[in-house]
């Protein structure tokens, strides 16, 4: 989600936003929706918007064209069509952005079922979100997982 | 055809393997500790919940090659089968069962999960590390499944194929391509 990319943080942080969105998972649409709004000059509205309906969103054609894939790998990987892919592509898309965007789908798919399969405290704090986005955006994922993680599996 | 220019000659998720070698390593690994290293499920029964989960997001490879796994485990595909069509009446243990419905709740959704679930499961001797390795396998595979297919990758139907990527994974684990 944060190494050197085409895709900016902030846009892959959306992606996962809402595909967190579309598997209903509070705590994992909450946190990569305050991740992707620091990212993005704390622009929460756009979120909002992006979670609500992509398609009227402030957005690259290109961003909006890897959401459709988002969507259809999150319902299942068959659902991808070669029309989206070329439609992706005529937006700009590389390889590489199609492939992590049905890799960051497709995580997300196993992150928002983890998280809501072990039926795990997601505290209803927005200030709390917005805090620790705010802090994955400017240190990264690996840097804030030390703060919880035992030192021998962070320091990988 | 795959939807992008992965290399030729992969089939399923190697095509993607090779293609982004840094998202390859993560995903090998986490393979390799749900499925292969040392646990008190043994590997066969674990390779039974990734084909059955795999089999219910009917990815073709995903569940034929876990399945040659399983079966390479277990002496033979005859439970392999009996999972896939109908777990309650296949020859395993009361406790892969209660896993089994935890693992086919997760892949619907997590939310899907109850706490009679569990508790049927802890009832059949189930640890909490045991329900945890369910739900996170049953997880992954709704990714890797995904992965293989929202990537339109090639997934021969050649059964001596994935006999060997079975003794492969059987052998040595997740962290070495099979081939």
């Amino acid at each position: 989600m944060r190494g050197p990319h085409t895709l900016s943080p902030g846009e892959r942080e959306l992606i996962a936003t809402y595909v967190s969105a579309l598997n209903e998972c509070y705590y994992c649409q909450t946190i990569h929706g305050a991740i992707a709004a620091a990212h993005l000059n704390g622009d929460e509205d756009l979120v909002k918007r992006v979670k609500a309906d992509f398609q009227q969103a402030d957005i690259s054609g290109k961003l909006k064209a890897l959401l459709v894939i988002a969507a259809k790998v999150q319902k299942g990987g068959k659902n991808v069509t070669g029309e989206d892919i070329s439609h992706a592509r005529s937006k700009g898309a590389t390889d590489l952005e199609i492939h992590d965007t049905v890799l960051i789908a497709a995580a997300f798919c196993m992150f928002n079922r983890y998280v809501d399969g072990l039926g795990t405290t997601q505290p209803r704090d927005e200030a709390l979100y917005r805090e620790r986005g705010k802090q994955v955006a400017r240190e990264g994922y690996i840097a804030v997982s030390k703060t919880y993680m035992p030192a021998k599996a962070a320091a990988r | 055809m795959a939807h992008i220019a992965l290399p030729e000659g992969n089939p399923g998720i190697s095509g993607g393997f090779a293609f982004r070698p840094e998202t390859a390593t993560p995903m090998r690994e986490l393979a390799d500790i749900l499925l292969y290293q040392p646990g008190s499920l043994s590997p066969g029964e674990r390779e039974l919940i990734a084909t059955y989960v795999s089999s219910q997001n009917d990815c073709y490879f995903c569940q034929t090659s876990h399945g040659a796994a399983a079966a390479a485990y277990l002496g033979g595909d005859a439970v392999v089968k009996q999972v896939k069509a109908d777990f309650q009446t296949a020859s395993v243990t009361p406790k892969l069962k209660a896993l089994l419905t935890i693992a086919g709740k997760v892949q619907r959704g997590g939310k899907n999960v109850t706490g009679e679930d569990v508790a049927h499961a802890r009832n059949l001797g189930a640890t909490d590390v045991e329900i945890h390795d369910t739900v996170l396998i049953a997880a992954a595979f709704c990714m890797y499944n995904r992965y293989v297919d929202g990537l339109g990758t090639w997934q021969p139907h050649d059964q001596t194929m994935y006999a060997e990527m079975g003794k492969h994974l059987v052998e040595h684990g997740y962290l070495r391509p099979s081939r």
